[in-house]
């Protein structure tokens, strides 16, 4: 079985100092299909996010590992082919509208920029296009919209026009870093609803950042839960939600309040659940070795 | 409403600077020791002599009522005459303006050049052996100030490998068919290249050296808007999107990179005006900076307060052109 986009043993490290931050990492996601990744802060949610579309920060590297997109390895191509296939077939729904546009451009072109200078559409093309994909978010008099600066906009807009713009060049993959947290409570389940519709609509397939097992359980068909970079469970979300099998994932959904008992609070992560992971990790850092067969 | 309260005020704090900038120029160059009279008169002139010449310009009232005259005569358009040319400062001051305008503004298109090539190829190269060279070059060019670069500049291209003219502002051999004093601007309006080249050739000097401190300013400054700018989240979407890190820095970060460098650079422009003082005088170049140490040399009090007048209010209009760029550039300001 192949994904559209498959993550194979991809670890990656701090340049510097050498800390792991992804441990041979295996990720499936068919077309169509959602994948959430969740985890505590600073797991490497992000970090698989941003290899995936090719931006990790400087400082980090990728010791081994493949991430094939559309089948294709993104490590062993150039990387202008890189920059060229991601942004053709991969797009990015950031986590904050407020920062994620760029402050002295206008709307439309921020939406039609990969259209035109990426895929090589014409001018006019695109603009009907990013005409078409801003009503599919229901923004309304989408013209009047795309001769404005971001900072004349809300939040709620600002994301709904950042999905119109992942959504525009018809990707097949798109990844979603926490597409919610930093709007209004109030928009945030619109946001939701929208991103799911429109992957739904569209057949794209999904790779979902959240720490919200509920979100989890409303937009995702399987799910990743990553502790410091390592996958403890990779498992289908009917399955993670009627029995887990990691104790770390037990830990998580028991820490998650339930909607179906109110009486339930937030409850940390017991601390014998955490010294468990840790020293699983620790077992299986020993055990790699770069470019070896054993992974964790 | 807003707008028009603000040019109000601005304009008004402008003519209070000038006003004290006038009062300042023409109490101290009384104060400070040397006669102009002195200056005119072969030695050994009589007291009456002396006293005459005294009473023709006015030097022989208190400073106070001198000021007073002064002031009101520039009121009427009237800077008085030059001491020692006997022509009217206005007229004198207005010719040699042009040549000053067209070596700063040269001196800063060719900083902005350096300087932002500079900053966007270290922002490109950055954290690799390019970026530490260029601040490298930056510091040098920090610490250098522009009449030694002058002279550098000389030792250079003036005597080692001799390419450029080291002194004047254009060859005296050439017919100069201009109207006005903007010999680089009508010779290109008047499709001249060939005069165009000379002058050139005169001013790439000067101009070079006062562009090579305020280059490694704006390299610096824009280096470090961009390093910051380049991390932001909309150039990572722009990445993500199949830009290359090129194609980030110089759509996505350069027009926010500007701004905050601007006000600086608009700082700077107005020393490296200052700059042209000294600068001019070292290459010969017949601009007003020039004039002024001739005018001090000579104890021209006229003409000394018309050029520092001038000056000043050529600043003021620096300030007031960075403002209106910083708004023009600023889309949270233009909408406001
Ligand atoms: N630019 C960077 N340079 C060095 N280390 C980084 C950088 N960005 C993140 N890290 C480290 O990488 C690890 C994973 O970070 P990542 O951003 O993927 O976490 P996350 O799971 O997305 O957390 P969050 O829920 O807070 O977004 C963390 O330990 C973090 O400190
Ligand atoms: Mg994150």
């Amino acid at each position: 079985m192949s994904g559209f986009l498959e993550i194979r043993g991809l670890s990656a490290r701090l340049a510097g100092t050498g800390q792991r931050l992804l441990r041979s990492v295996d990720i499936s996601l068919p077309a169509g299909c959602v994948r959430g990744l969740v985890g505590e802060s600073g797991a490497g949610k992000s970090m698989i996010g941003k290899a995936v579309l090719g931006v990790l920060p400087k400082a980090v590297e990728i010791i081994e590992g493949e991430i094939l997109l559309d089948g294709q390895d993104l490590q062993k191509v150039s990387p202008a082919e890189r920059r060229r296939l991601i942004g053709a077939k991969a797009a990015l729904i950031p986590q904050d509208p407020l920062t994620a546009l760029n402050p002295s451009r206008r709307i439309g072109p921020q939406i039609t920029d990969r259209l035109v200078d990426i895929l090589g559409w014409t001018k006019a093309r695109a603009t009907t296009r990013a005409l078409e994909v801003l009503a599919e978010v229901s923004i309304p008099e989408p013209e009047r919209i795309m001769r404005l600066y971001p900072h004349e906009l809300s939040g709620g807009m600002r994301q709904r026009i950042l999905i119109a713009s992942a959504f525009a060049a018809e990707p097949k993959l798109i990844v979603a870093d926490e597409p919610t947290t930093a709007l209004d409570v109030t928009v945030q389940k619109q946001i939701l609803k929208l991103i799911s519709e429109l992957q739904a609509r569209h057949g794209t397939a999904l790779l979902f950042v959240t720490h919200d097992l509920g979100v989890v359980s409303k937009v995702c068909d399987t799910l990743s839960v990553l502790y410091a970079g390592k996958v403890v469970e990779d498992t289908t979300v009917e399955r993670f939600f009627a029995a887990p099998q990691h104790g770390y994932s037990s830990a998580l959904l028991a820490a998650t309040p339930r909607h179906t008992d109110p009486s339930s609070s937030l409850k940390p992560v017991p601390h014998e659940v955490l010294e468990t992971v840790a020293a699983e990790i620790a077992a299986s850092d020993a055990a790699w070795r770069p470019n070896g067969g054993a992974r964790g | 409403m807003m707008l028009l309260r603000q040019t109000v005020s601005r304009l008004v704090t402008t003519l209070i600077t000038l006003f004290g900038v006038a009062v300042i120029v023409f109490v101290v160059i009384r104060v400070v020791p040397g006669n102009p009279i002195a200056m005119m008169l072969p030695p050994g002139a009589s007291e009456a002599d002396i006293e005459r010449l005294k009473t023709l310009y006015g030097l022989d009232k208190s400073i106070f009522e001198q000021f007073i005259i002064w002031f009101s005569n520039v009121l009427h358009g009237d800077f008085g005459t030059s001491i020692s040319t006997r022509q009217p400062v206005l007229s004198l001051v207005l010719d040699r303006l042009p040549a000053t305008l067209e070596l700063s503004i040269m001196a800063l298109v060719m900083a902005v050049a350096i300087g932002g090539t500079l900053a966007v190829l270290g922002t490109r190269f950055r954290g690799r052996k390019t970026e530490a060279g260029i601040d490298v070059a930056n510091g040098i060019g920090l610490s250098i100030p522009d009449f030694l670069w002058g002279l550098a500049l000389i030792l250079l291209f003036g005597v080692l490998w001799p390419v450029f003219q080291i002194s004047g502002r254009v060859s005296p051999r050439l017919e100069l068919p201009f109207t006005s004093q903007f010999y680089l601007f009508e010779s290109l309006l008047r499709l001249r290249f060939d005069i165009m080249a000379d002058l050139l050739s005169h001013m790439f000097m000067p101009a070079l050296a006062l562009a090579l401190p305020l280059a490694a300013i704006i390299s610096q400054l824009l280096k470090l808007s961009l390093k910051e700018t380049v991390n932001l989240d909309y150039s990572v979407l722009a990445r993500t999107k199949g830009y290359s890190e090129t194609k980030v820095i110089l759509s996505e970060a350069l027009p926010n990179s500007i701004l905050p460098t601007l006000t600086l650079v608009g700082v700077q422009f107005t020393f490296l005006i200052g700059g042209t003082v000294i600068i001019e005088r070292l290459f010969s170049y017949e601009g007003l900076g020039n004039m002024a140490i001739d005018a001090v040399i000579n104890r021209d009090l006229p003409l000394i307060q018309g050029i520092v007048i001038l000056f000043a209010i050529l600043f003021t209009f620096v300030n007031l052109a960075v403002d209106m760029t910083y708004a023009f550039l600023n889309p949270k300001l233009r909408h406001a």
